[in-house]
């Protein structure tokens, strides 16, 4: 019973959704820790799973998905614990030993304790997480009112202060509608809420990803600065490497429902080691990069029939027989650095 | 008109009347506020901006996709704009387009054979084999196959289906294409192959792009000139070269600093913007980008700067270009 | 190469009908609707075999005969059988249904593809004019164009097909509203074509779907329809066996020969119901938030 994060550890998470085309297997077992005050950029393309595993996190997967075994243990307690059930029942519920003591994993209602209070998360359109007809001032009153046990009035005073926090007018945008707002303002108004019961743990999910450019790096400063302040560690959810080379200390790699590499920041820009991340480096342009650019090729499988064994080697330069048949293991191969490749398992046996 | 030249604009208005409601007076949303901007032969022009810079506007009224209000548009000398619909018909040939979202660009009830030969049959009187022939080479040329004609856009993913797109683009052997953002709704992986192809092909058959992003690190890999626009108007442009090493207006400043780098060993001195896009309906007074300068000085607020040459080649729209 | 293209190019279309035909053995109602038109058209088709008399020979040494074996449904006061009748009837109903879906469909879909693609002042007129159109309930219009235009049967069609053809300007309309803004259609324009052909090759395919989940909607009124101007004389003329004529015939004779207009009256009903009840079941088959 390894545990790798103080803050969170998530281990063999599997989560598959049931629609008509067919049973989407989106996780197939991922592995993913944090210390606090730290942060984890998850990075990945399309399909990898890296918002359903925020959202199995936090235990926010609903029909037709479910979360069919895994294990995450959030500052000491179970949020999940669970193994695959016999056959006819969805999963098996089972005690964990942490510290001495068994727990089992947290119920609805005390999800509902933790979620938004010392678990928070972000999403990428921040306006959709906000009722229309209702004004920011008052949603925003109300979601503290809950969060502390105080009356929407006495709230009022920390709404003003969280929007001086995040840098906007409070007079101004307490009267406003949400469709008022423009992207980077609303995403700010979202890092506010967020941040205003000073969570151990922010997720944010792809934040940026539908702002401006400038305003990306606004924003982003931003929660570097507030997350600094408050001690609170970040999940980064990103698609964009040059985010995760700049916001996060360490990195994850996801790759179709797979942990593939894990290492601090700059050991994983220096020294990748899984195929996939050697091939999205090699793929990212940037501003003064004078090597060409390299596609991997063939495209992200589909996850209802997925590949057999390592689910990236269909396309990965070096893919050997063991490949296709045996799923490797997400191990440590250098300090601190994780891989999940046949390469690195046994190095006597991959010529 | 300078030979070296495909497109010369000249002062080019697009402004979209906005109204709150059929009582109050009519606003106008300047899109393209008196733009001149010149696109060489075979080269890549990267437009680079934010919401609101109306680089898609201004790409769609060289296309007249759009109706300009005012200005010029020189095609290879002949002004476009002022063209009849039948006139202008060849000139549509000559000039192509790439849209960025691959799921809505394709005609969902047609076979790729007909959404790619649809131009042929408007232009050309070609025989149903001819027309089979050229999409057949053509498939081949982005990287697909033959038979791919015969299928529908859904069966593609989002990679390929913009490799269709770009097969349609250039079917009818244009001069310019016209590429607005065309890889900012894939993958990584895939970005680097799409890209990769347009390069390829461009340097094989000589054609000019007009390439629409705002993605400085793709620019970089693509581009050789490069306009920077903000907010209707161009406040740069140059040899990428040029406007990369030495950037002289600080919003281009501000851009590239606020453009991610992939790199974390890097620790360069970050420029973070203040303030928030201003709107096109009413845009600040003087120099548009007086509210967000971290340069500003009086004269800046009052009058507006002229596109003014910094070196040989690179303009920027500023009082005191850095 | 070029068979293997058509049906290619069908396969959408092909592909749209198979899961649709999926969806419609999994409703009972819609099975019972369906089964009802099933057989009101074979009915129609196969009428002249299944009437058992002439439709309008008279006997009068047979009148108001009440329903027995020689009679199923009975006689009328001009010794007519009624079953033959109504029989009969079923192919001016089918015969109806028919022209007035295609008149009206065709009208409403060039003023909503018009309006809808070319927007602004030609826009506002043409909605202006529906509005008029839609203004009067559909009845007292139907009425007052029948009369303007003479009692018959055909001007009761184009009267019923004047009335509805609004529902499909608002439904083309709308859908080219929203189908000329997509990428594709910029795409086509900017290859060069012309409008027409946008219109008729790229917005038109994309409004079979909603264009057909109406028109089966709308058989049910249009029958209602017409069997009331038959009711009031103003479609078509006796002796047809129009239902709503043959309803009519009946007014006098209520009280002790009950038969003359009720069974023109459930066959109406029943017929309505069918449509209903069809036209629900598709509606939801080809919703597309309900298709999955």
């Amino acid at each position: 019973m390894n545990i790798r994060g103080n803050l969170l550890d998530v281990s063999g998470l599997r989560v598959s959704f049931y629609t008509y085309r067919g049973v989407i297997k989106a996780l197939n077992g991922v592995d993913l820790w944090m210390d606090s005050k730290q942060r984890l950029g998850v990075v990945g393309e399309t399909g990898c799973g890296k918002s359903v595993t925020a959202l199995a996190i936090m235990r926010l997967i609903e029909e037709p998905g479910e979360i069919q075994a895994g294990r995450v243990i959030f500052d000491g307690t179970p949020l999940l614990a669970r193994s695959p059930g016999k056959p006819g029942t969805r999963f098996q519920s089972q005690p964990l030993e942490i510290e001495g003591k068994r727990w089992k994993e947290r119920t609805e209602e005390q999800m509902e304790k933790v979620r938004g209070k010392e678990l928070s998360m972000i999403f990428q359109e921040p306006r959709s997480a906000l009722n229309p007809v209702m004004r920011v001032g008052f949603q925003m009153a109300e979601s503290i009112s809950k969060a502390r046990k105080i009356s929407i009035r006495d709230a009022d005073p920390h709404v003003r202060e969280m929007l001086k926090t995040v840098g906007l007018d409070a007079n101004r945008v307490i009267q406003m509608y949400p469709h008022e707002l423009s992207g980077g303002m609303a995403q700010r108004v979202m890092i506010g809420m967020g941040l205003s019961t000073n969570p151990k743990l922010l997720i944010a999910d792809e934040p940026t990803s539908a702002l401006d450019v400038t305003i990306q790096a606004q924003i982003l400063e931003l929660l570097d600065h507030l997350a600094r302040e408050g001690g609170n560690a970040v999940l980064m959810i990103t698609h964009d490497m040059g985010i995760v080379a700049e916001f996060c200390d360490y990195v994850m790699v996801m790759y179709a429902g797979n942990s593939t590499e894990y290492a601090a920041t700059k050991d994983l820009f220096n020294d990748p080691l899984h195929p996939y991340t050697q091939g999205l480096l090699k793929a990212v342009p940037r501003v003064g990069r004078i090597e060409e650019l390299q596609a991997i090729p063939g495209t992200v499988p589909d996850l209802v029939e997925p590949p057999t064994g390592c689910r990236f080697h269909p396309r990965c330069p070096k893919a050997t027989n063991l490949c296709s048949t045996d799923q490797p293991l997400f191990h440590e191969v250098k300090p601190g650095h994780y891989v999940s490749c046949h390469l690195y398992l046994n190095p006597k046996e991959d010529e | 008109m300078n030979q070296e030249n495909l497109i010369e604009i000249k002062n080019l208005k697009i402004y979209f009347p906005v109204r709150a409601s059929i009582l109050s007076k009519t606003h106008f949303v300047r899109a393209v506020d008196d733009v001149s901007m010149d696109v060489p032969k075979k080269s890549t022009f990267a437009l680079v901006g934010e919401s609101g810079s109306g680089k898609t506007t201004l790409a769609r009224g060289i296309l007249r996709l759009i109706q300009p209000n005012a200005g010029q548009v020189a095609y290879q000398g002949t002004n476009i704009l002022d063209l009849r619909s039948r006139e202008f018909l060849p000139f549509r040939r000559k000039m192509q387009i790439v849209f960025q979202d691959p799921f809505n660009s394709l005609h969902p009830r047609k076979l790729i054979k007909t959404i790619i030969g649809e131009g042929m049959h408007i232009h050309l009187r070609s025989s149903e084999r001819e027309i089979r022939e050229k999409i057949a080479t053509v498939l081949t040329q982005v990287g697909l196959r033959e038979e791919h004609m015969y299928r529908y856009p859904h069966e593609f993913s989002g990679g390929q289906r913009q490799r269709i797109a770009f097969a349609r683009a250039i079917v009818l052997n244009p001069e310019l294409v016209v590429l607005d953002e065309p890889t900012s709704a894939l993958d990584v992986s895939v970005q680097a192959m799409v890209l990769k192809m347009l390069r390829d092909i461009r340097e094989k058959t000589g054609l000019t792009y007009l390439f629409i992003t705002h993605n400085l690190s793709i620019v970089d890999y693509i581009a050789d000139e490069v306009a920077v626009m903000y907010l209707g108007q161009i406040v740069e442009t140059g040899k990428k070269a040029a406007v990369f090493s030495h950037p002289a207006h600080p919003y281009t400043r501000i851009l590239m600093s606020s453009n991610p780098i992939p790199d974390p060993n890097q620790n360069r001195e970050k420029q973070i913007p203040k303030g928030e896009i201003p709107s096109s309906i009413t845009p600040p007074s003087g120099c548009r980008f007086h509210t967000r300068c971290p340069y500003i000085q009086d004269k800046c607020k009052k009058e507006e700067p002229p596109l003014i040459e910094i070196l040989q080649g690179q303009k920027a729209k500023c009082h005191f270009p850095l | 190469m070029k068979s293997f293209e058509k049906t290619q190019t069908l396969k959408p279309y092909l592909d749209d009908l198979k899961h649709t035909l999926y969806l419609w053995r999994k409703s009972h109602l819609t099975m019972v609707g369906s089964v009802i038109i099933g057989l009101f058209l074979l009915v129609a088709i196969f009428a002249p075999l299944i009437a058992p008399y002439s439709p309008i020979e008279q006997d009068l040494s047979k009148r108001l005969i009440g329903p027995g074996s020689q009679h199923f449904f009975g006689t009328d006061h001009l010794g007519r059988d009624i079953f033959s009748r109504v029989i009969h009837g079923s192919r001016t109903a089918l015969w109806i249904i028919f022209l007035v879906s295609v008149i009206s469909t065709a009208i409403g879909t060039i003023v909503g593809v018009v309006s809808g693609f070319f927007g602004g002042v030609i826009d506002e007129i043409l909605m202006r004019i529906t509005d008029m159109f839609l203004a009067f309930p559909s009845l007292v219009l139907a009425m007052f164009i029948a009369a303007m235009l003479g009692p018959n049967l055909t001007n009761a069609i184009i009267a019923i097909s004047l009335v509805g053809w609004t529902v499909y300007a608002r439904l083309v309309r709308a859908e080219a509203i929203k189908i000329k803004s997509m990428p594709y259609i910029e795409a086509i324009r900017s290859v060069g074509a012309s409008r027409l052909r946008i219109i008729v090759l790229h917005v038109l395919p994309m409004c079979v779907s909603p264009i057909l989940v109406q028109m089966t909607l709308r058989m049910g009124t249009i029958i209602l329809t017409a069997a009331s101007l038959g009711f009031l004389g103003l479609g078509a003329q006796p002796p047809a066996p129009e239902w709503g004529v043959l309803v009519s015939d009946g007014r006098g004779y209520l009280m002790n020969q009950w038969w003359i207009s009720t069974f023109p009256g459930i066959a109406i009903a029943f017929v309505v119901l069918g449509f209903n009840l069809l036209g629900d079941g598709v509606r939801d088959m080809l919703d597309p938030r309900l298709r999955r």
